[in-house]
């Protein structure tokens, strides 16, 4: 019998008129109409019911049931301990120096993120958000990636921002919301954003960047099929197991699977969507567990192992760019040690016992800095020099960033249309105006870029 | 969205004819006011190329061709997708041509990487629109109706609208996304195939949002939406024009300008500002009015773009008349009129003789039976203009 015969052709089948991109005919597309399917045939084991092509009869009445299927495995390449568990490749892929990069790269988010904390807590910024236990996702999952691939992030992926060349400088003008701030200080703290290094600006509304990425991806693939001398790129969406309860996942997912899209999602599944535990979250098998449902390659990864999440993102990223492109899903397993917040104290809704047990017992710096040192190239003394280092860049940063004026009240205004309309420019000159009258009331003007004269046409 | 509502669509595709004999049934004698609009000879439409000049935004002296609203939007789309390798179109059930036919043999001329479906999620459709802009695309989707817009609307508020501001200076902007939905009473539509949310997405800057009255003003606008606006555009259709608004489109490609309304009717006593289809009840009405009033002279505005509004061209017609009506059709309350109603009385007050009167659509949902209560009609709009002008005289 004859089967739904579709073609997925990119560049090969399309051809350019006039400089426009048109469709050659007489070719089936993967997005045709399904039509005129082949007629069943008596006695066939399986039937072409056009939403499910592949389904055959059976004669035995069985519900399948989540709960007696194997959840599905972890992958990681080195345990606890940091010994290597999985010996049929070379954890490393990368050069020492490289690695060695990483491990700093984890140290300057875990320190900076005590450091911010710290700072929130005495009112210098007004919140923080730190990433204790998921450095190594974000770093691993960024190390796989060209600076060209385009990364949307949820919040807590510092780790990504740092290992492209996102500066400490660009991180604290963000938090300080000062005038070198890329997002001109409009944005809460943590909302960092970065076009230069191809990270759109992170916004606070849960999973709405999972079909923005999808979108994105979608864009990227396009850019290559007008132009094969573009290089590929995927595009890397980030977000907690709680997000991915939004409809906004759902819709990704879908999208991005039924256009193809060169996409990795990467889930930080970290036990706890502010005090909601996993288990009231969802009773499936994770977030992993979902891929399969919409077509999409899906893994799990032990997120405390840097190996391993860099080994996997390296194949999902292969994967996500071979033949037509296609997504893939990674749900990356780590504990969320810290709280959610600095609006949040979680020893409210779990044990500190608990969070204790996973400090000591697993954390993705620690198990990466025991196999340094079994490999001899990490020490307690490299270690010591290494966060002193770090410790002093940031506060140097830091103290810097505090000092810097704010945008000028100017931006305020600025960059909701490309252009100031007429109803805005009136407001600009309402709010000089008020000021002007009521210069005490407004002291604070002088913190800010140009002062008043910001306001002026 | 349930499958209910997926075949209520379907069924309101197909019964595009009903649509029509409902809009054209027998008036009986007596009325003078309520008549149906003859679409065939309103001056609104240009329907002959001679009277193109009357519209002097419109390319002058070229080809034209006679199009209905939806073949209008067709062309528009058609173009811009010639006109520019970045331009995708999109939705649910776009590539046979989309239940209203505005995209009709777009998937075959440009193929389905650029024309195609989409799963039904309208959150989906339109995030996945703003991450294609973001990296330079320019995608133009469609909502099947506007009522179903609203599962899009954290993506549209949250989201689109804020963009380029949150981005600062990354540079990262939606210029180039459009979102088409259309939009609008078609006399049966009841609650869910019928609503004109307009208003909803100007209380958010970041859009600008258009409302067409005719086919070639919708190419014009649409072009101008996808090739020109540096701000993302959400493009409103009244689907009651769709196929009974016909009139001469020029062939070439053009765009009108956004932001900026157009004098249809220069008046003296009184100015009416409205877009969409209501322009064409106004229009009837502002006839009878003068002739029930010899004398007195009527100034009608079609808005164009809901917001950012041209308040210049209002403010200075308002000044020169003293009195001013905003007709719409969605709800009276929070709606457009309200809007335009106190930016005059702010800044017009002292050439005002009258008060500024709003008319929309009565604050209730549209229940089937009574659509035609509902929405503003010639009466309406006769009677109010009628009452606004004995004001003060």
């Amino acid at each position: 019998m004859k089967s739904r015969a579709v073609l997925r052709p990119l560049a090969a089948s399309c051809r350019y008129k006039h400089g426009v991109l048109l469709r050659r005919s007489g070719i089936r597309w993967a997005s045709d109409t399904w039509s005129a399917g082949p007629a069943q045939k008596a006695g066939s084991d399986s039937v072409h019911f056009p939403g499910a092509l592949k389904s055959k009869f059976t004669s035995t009445m069985r519900f399948q049931n989540p709960a007696e299927e194997n959840a599905m495995p972890t992958y990681r390449i080195m345990d606890a301990d940091g010994n290597i568990v999985d010996t049929t490749r070379d954890p490393q892929s990368a050069s020492d120096d490289e690695i060695i990069q990483w491990y700093r790269t984890m140290l300057t988010v875990s320190i900076m993120d005590l450091i911010a904390f710290e700072a929130q807590r005495q009112g210098r910024f007004s919140f923080y958000m730190v990433s204790a236990g998921e450095e190594g996702i974000a770093v691993g999952s960024a190390s796989a990636l060209t600076p060209e691939d385009v990364c949307f992030l949820q919040y807590r992926e510092q780790g990504v921002l740092l290992h492209r060349g996102f500066t400490l400088k660009e991180m604290m003008s963000q938090l300080f919301s000062n005038k070198d701030d890329n997002g001109k200080g409009r944005n809460m703290p943590v909302h960092y954003g970065s076009g230069k290094h191809n990270v759109h600006t992170i916004s606070s509304p849960l999973a709405t960047q999972i079909p923005q990425a999808a979108g994105a991806a979608y864009a990227l693939k396009m850019q290559r099929l007008l132009n094969p001398n573009v290089p590929p790129r995927i595009v890397a969406c980030y977000f907690g197991e709680g997000a991915a309860s939004e409809g906004d996942f759902h819709a990704a997912l879908n999208i991005a699977a039924t256009k193809s899209c060169p996409i990795v999602f990467v889930c930080r599944n970290n036990g706890f969507a502010i005090s909601t535990a996993s288990i009231e979250q969802y009773k499936g098998d994770g977030i992993a567990s979902r891929g399969l449902g919409y077509g999409i390659d899906t893994i799990r990864v032990d997120g405390n192992d840097i190996f391993a999440v860099r080994a996997v993102m390296l194949e999902a990223r292969k994967r996500a760019l071979e033949g037509d492109c296609k997504p893939i899903l990674v749900e990356a397993m780590s504990y969320r040690v810290s709280h959610h917040s600095t609006s949040d104290d979680s020893f409210a809704y779990r044990a500190k016992r608990e969070v204790e047990e996973w400090k000591r017992r697993d954390n993705p710096i620690t198990r990466l800095r025991k196999w340094m040192e079994k490999k001899g190239i990490w020490d307690e003394d490299k270690e010591k020099e290494a966060r002193a280092s770090i410790r002093k860049e940031v506060l140097r940063e830091f103290s810097a960033a505090e000092k810097v004026k704010k945008p000028p009240v100017r931006a305020m205004f600025e960059d909701v249309y490309e252009e100031l309309t007429p109803e805005t420019r009136a407001h600009m000159k309402e709010l000089k105006r008020i000021i002007e009258k009521y210069p005490k009331e407004y002291s604070g003007i002088s913190e800010y870029e140009g002062g008043l004269k910001s306001l002026e046409e | 969205m349930s499958q209910g509502c997926r075949s209520l669509r379907i069924v309101a595709s197909r019964s595009r004819a009903a649509v029509r004999s409902y809009a054209s049934l027998a008036t009986p004698a007596t009325r003078k006011l309520n008549v149906p609009i003859d679409f065939g000879k309103t001056p609104l439409l240009h329907h002959s190329s001679k009277t193109i000049p009357q519209t002097p935004e419109l390319p002058q002296g070229g080809s034209t061709t006679r199009l209905n609203l939806c073949q209008a939007v067709n062309e528009g789309l058609r173009t811009a997708l010639r006109e520019d390798n970045k331009v995708l179109c999109f939705g649910e059930d776009v590539a046979f041509g989309g239940v209203f036919r505005c995209t009709v043999n777009l998937q075959s001329e440009f193929g389905p990487d650029r024309v195609f479906n989409t799963p039904i999620t309208e959150q989906g459709i339109v995030g996945a629109a703003i991450g294609m802009a973001a990296e330079g695309a320019k995608p133009v989707v469609e909502i099947q109706f506007a009522d179903y817009v609203f599962p899009a609307f954290d993506q549209i508020v949250n989201e689109a609208s804020k963009f380029r501001y949150r981005e600062g200076s990354t540079g990262a902007n939606l210029a180039g996304m459009v979102i088409r939905m259309p939009c609008g009473g078609v006399g049966h539509g009841a609650l869910y195939h019928t609503q004109s949310p307009e208003s909803l997405f100007c209380h958010v800057p970041g859009f600008k949002v258009v409302v067409p009255r005719s086919p070639s003003q919708a190419k014009g606008l649409l072009l101008s939406a996808i090739l020109e606006s540096k701000d993302p555009v959400i493009f409103m259709e009244p689907k009651i024009l769709y196929r009974a608004a016909v009139e001469e489109v020029p062939d070439e490609l053009y765009t009108l300008p956004l932001c900026k309304a157009e004098v249809l009717k220069p008046g003296a006593d009184l100015t009416i500002i409205s877009y969409g289809r209501p322009l064409y009840n106004c229009l009837a009405a502002i006839e009878a009015a003068e002739k029930t009033a010899p004398g007195t002279s009527i100034e009608l505005i079609d808005l164009r773009t809901i917001y950012p509004w041209d308040r210049e061209t209002i403010l200075n017609s308002v000044r020169k008349t003293g009195r001013a009506i905003v007709v719409h059709e969605s709800m009276v309350n929070y709606g457009v009129g309200s809007e335009i109603a106190a930016t005059i009385q702010e800044q017009a007050l002292l050439s005002l003789e009258a008060p500024v009167k709003r008319l929309g659509g009565f604050t209730t949902h549209t229940g089937l039976a009574w659509e035609k209560f509902i929405f503003p009609d010639i009466t309406s709009e006769f009677a109010v203009p009628t009452s606004i002008c004995d004001f003060g005289f």
